[in-house]
C-alpha cells in the first residue's frame, strides 16, 4: 500500500482538525459573553425553529384548514409571530455585530454568512406573504410584479404564480436558510464569539 | 373583525416628514426594535457569583 493516503483519510484528518469537538460543543464561554446582547443570535434561532415546527403543521393541513378552522388559525397566528420575533432578533443581533464590528479576528465569513441569511430570510419572508391565499397576499403579489418587471426579473419569478412562491417558500429557501444558519453557528464554534472592541482581540 | 381588539378596517395613518413617509405602526415597531437593543446593551446580566472566574476557552 502507497504512503499516500486515502481521500477518506485526507477528509477525515481535515474536517477532526477543523472542527473540534471542544469547538463545537463548548462548556466554558469567555466573561464578556454575560451580556443580553450576545443571546440575540440563539433567540433567532429559537425563532427559526418555530417557524419550521409551525409550517410543518401548516404544508401538512393546507391553506383552508389554517383559514377556517380554530386551530389553523392558532397555527397560522404561531407562524406569523414567530416570523416577527425573528425579523425583530435578527436585527438586534445584526445591530449589536455591527457596532462590535464582528468582522474582527479573521471572523469575515461569519459576517458574510449572516448577511446572506438576513436577505434570504427577507426572500423567505417575502414568499410567505405571497401564499397567504387571502386579499392581503393578491395585493402585495400584483404590486411586486410591477417592481420585479421593472428591473428584469419577472421572467423569472412571477409574483402572481402562487404556486411557485409556495415551492420556493415551503421546500427550497427553509433548506437554504437552514443550510446557511448551520454553517454561519459552526464558524461561530470555530472562531469563538467575538470580544468587545475594549477588550482587544486581533483586528 | 371580532377578534381583534384594534379596528383595522381603515387606511393606515401615515407620518410624512418630507421624502419620508411611515406608517405609525411601523414607526411603533422601529421604536419598540430600538429600545430592545438599547435595553439589551444596559441591563445587568444575571450571573452567579463564580462566572467572573470564567475564563476564555
Amino acid at each position: 500500500m502507497s504512503s499516500k493516503k486515502m481521500w477518506t483519510t485526507r477528509v477525515r484528518e481535515s474536517t477532526l482538525e477543523r472542527f473540534e469537538p471542544k469547538d463545537l460543543l463548548p462548556d466554558v464561554q469567555p466573561a464578556y459573553v454575560a451580556s443580553w446582547i450576545y443571546i440575540f443570535g440563539v433567540a433567532t434561532i429559537a425563532a427559526f425553529v418555530m417557524l419550521v415546527a409551525s409550517g410543518l403543521v401548516l404544508t401538512f393541513e393546507g391553506p383552508a384548514w389554517w383559514h377556517t378552522s380554530s386551530i389553523g388559525h392558532f397555527y397560522n397566528s404561531i407562524h406569523l409571530w414567530s416570523v416577527e420575533l425573528f425579523f425583530v432578533f435578527m436585527v438586534v443581533h445584526l445591530w449589536g455585530k455591527f457596532w462590535m464590528a464582528a468582522w474582527r479576528g479573521r471572523r469575515w465569513m461569519t459576517w458574510i454568512t449572516g448577511v446572506i441569511s438576513f436577505f434570504a430570510s427577507i426572500v423567505t419572508g417575502f414568499t410567505g406573504y405571497l401564499i397567504q391565499t387571502n386579499f392581503d397576499s393578491q395585493w402585495i403579489a400584483t404590486q411586486a410584479k410591477d417592481s420585479f418587471n421593472s428591473v428584469g426579473i419577472g421572467a423569472y419569478f412571477n409574483a402572481l404564480n402562487t404556486g411557485q412562491a409556495m415551492l420556493i417558500h415551503v421546500s427550497l429557501l427553509p433548506l437554504v436558510l437552514g443550510g446557511l444558519v448551520v454553517w454561519h453557528v459552526i464558524l461561530v464554534r470555530r472562531k469563538g464569539v467575538v470580544p468587545p472592541i475594549e477588550a482587544g482581540g486581533s483586528e | 373583525m371580532k377578534f381583534l381588539a384594534i379596528d383595522l378596517n381603515h387606511p393606515a395613518h401615515y407620518l410624512t416628514v418630507g421624502p419620508v413617509s411611515v406608517s405609525y405602526g411601523n414607526l411603533v415597531m422601529i421604536a419598540l426594535v430600538v429600545a430592545l437593543f438599547v435595553v439589551a446593551l444596559v441591563l445587568p446580566f444575571p450571573s452567579h457569583s463564580d462566572d467572573d472566574e470564567r475564563s476564555h476557552k
